[in-house]
């Protein structure tokens, strides 16, 4: 379980500080996929930062109730561009989070290959990224999150800068790969078909400064079909907070 | 068509080797220049053998050699390890952006009488000259492209785990900045050379120093001699290092 409890989070500004997220609280369980939606420059991607600890909050705290354990970190991201290291083949780029953590090198390695493995790229594992489809390349910012066993996979809009056939398929993958694991997701995304495609629930983040303003329990069978009446309503609802909220802000 | 290019390509410019040489050897033999201001290229070579059978040759470039690699050395090695530190921490280029201001325009050629008296006329103060010439080129070079690295990778160091500044030194910011920094060494290889002759034209022995000699005396088949070697020397240097530098950049598309 994941426990963000009253985040508050400003950053100075000329004009003085501007505070981005206000008394932020969620939980999540064990294995849970939750997404969260809002409109772009909302503080969606800065909550992630937040909690993988790049950005210090003002105040608030984020628990994981496991204990530290050795040879794993307990957060791992995933960008929107793939951000490989061009000068690291495939396999050097997934064991990157995996430096440091004590580990030898054959046992970095068997740990890269068997995530490369999970992602369906076995076979890339000794080429350069440039050589890669922008697909392959986010599986592998995939692999390489993974590589590390995080308690908490964050990703941030993944998907957004590819095509819209690479993304089905990414997603899809995606859900095979959560379903494989028991990984516990946290998913930002604009696209609230799509969050309401993956998740388990739907965190609705807007205002400013902003917080959770809804969340909707997606109680779809899996596998989901990708055209479902509940779901399309369900995403309906949400668009029409959102759009509550992008108006009452304009009118401020 | 590239194809059935590429050999009148390459006949192209053995012909323009051969109408400069033509030329070259032509203006002195018909009297319009005399021979000790131009020796014709006919005459080049018994010179050059002449300069290979006295030992002379060989002992002007081993100096010569010496400190151009001890000097490249040294000059690179510390303008771009300055130029690194510098490119990582704001304040230290605060600290020394006037410093580096005030003696950046100095030109190598400048220190010659510090050299002198510093070292005396001797290879170490032939070197230091090359030093001070090759220092600015690499310092500048290392400093905009550890500068110019992508913040988005060092977040990603962040990201997992890799937060110490050595860890990002050498995870990130030297892979990301070598290859502004070898374009730096390469403009250094040449620099280098320049500075070479500069620094051995006050009598430290080597290439320069020959060459100050034969020019006194008038040979100036012996000047040429000596500059065809040091073109020569370049292009093998400057072929080395691209083939060592498309090794270690062969990650690029």
């Amino acid at each position: 379980m994941i426990r963000i409890s009253d985040m508050t989070l400003a950053f100075a500004g000329d004009r003085g500080p501007t505070t981005v997220l206000k008394d932020f609280s969620l939980t999540i369980d064990k294995g849970e996929f939750v997404a969260v939606v809002g409109a772009s420059g909302v503080g969606k991607s800065t909550l992630l930062r937040v909690i993988a600890g790049l950005v210090r909050a003002q105040s608030g705290t984020v628990d994981t109730d496991q204990p530290p354990t050795p040879g794993r970190r307990p957060y791992a991201l995933v960008f929107q561009d793939a951000r490989l290291l061009p000068w690291r083949r495939v396999v050097r780029n997934v064991e990157f989070g995996l430096e440091g953590l004590g580990l030898d090198a054959g046992a970095k390695r068997r740990r890269a290959l068997d995530v490369l493995a999970l992602v369906g790229l076995a076979d890339k594992a000794d080429r350069w990224p440039h050589q890669l489809s922008g697909g392959q390349r986010q599986r592998v910012a995939i692999a390489r999150a993974l590589a590390v066993d995080p308690d908490l996979l964050m990703m941030d809009e993944p998907f957004g800068a590819l095509d819209a056939i690479t993304r089905q398929t990414l997603q899809d993958e995606l859900v095979d790969l959560w379903q494989r694991t028991g990984k516990t997701i946290l998913f930002v995304t604009h696209d609230i078909d799509e969050a309401v495609y993956l998740a388990d629930r739907v965190v609705l983040l807007a205002g400013s400064p902003a917080g959770v303003r809804s969340e909707d329990c997606i109680a779809l069978p899996r596998p989901r079909l990708r055209d479902h009446a509940e779901a399309r309503a369900t995403a309906a609802a949400i668009r029409t907070r959102l759009s509550d909220y992008v108006e009452q802000g304009a009118g401020i | 068509m590239p194809q059935s290019r590429r050999i009148p390509r390459l006949l192209l410019a053995l012909l323009g080797v051969a109408v400069f040489l033509a030329i070259w050897e032509a203006v002195p033999r018909l009297g319009l220049v005399r021979p000790v201001l131009l020796p014709p290229p006919s005459a080049i070579p018994d010179t050059f053998w002449r300069e290979i059978r006295s030992g002379t040759w060989g002992e002007a470039v081993l100096h010569s050699l010496g400190h151009y690699l001890w000097g490249l050395a040294l000059g690179s090695f510390l303008g771009v390890a300055l130029g690194v530190v510098t490119g990582m921490s704001r304040r230290l280029e605060d600290l020394t952006s006037w410093v580096v201001r005030l003696l950046r325009p100095i030109p190598g050629l400048a220190w010659v009488p510090f050299a002198i008296i510093w070292f005396g006329v001797t290879p170490g103060a032939a070197t230091f000259i090359i030093v001070v010439g090759v220092f600015w080129i690499n310092y500048f070079a290392a400093l905009g492209a550890v500068q110019a690295v992508d913040r988005d990778l060092l977040e990603l160091a962040d990201a997992f785990g890799h937060r110490s500044p050595l860890a990002k030194l050498v995870k990130i910011i030297l892979p990301a900045s070598i290859s502004p920094i070898m374009a730096g060494l390469r403009t250094g290889l040449g620099q280098a050379w320049m500075a070479v002759v500069a620094a051995e034209l006050f009598g430290v022995p080597g290439v320069g120093q020959r060459m100050m000699q034969a020019s006194s005396l008038l040979a100036t088949d012996i000047v040429v001699v000596y500059m065809i070697t040091m073109a020569v020397l370049y292009g093998v240097i400057d072929t080395s290092f691209v083939a060592l530098r498309d090794r270690l950049l062969r990650w690029k598309a």
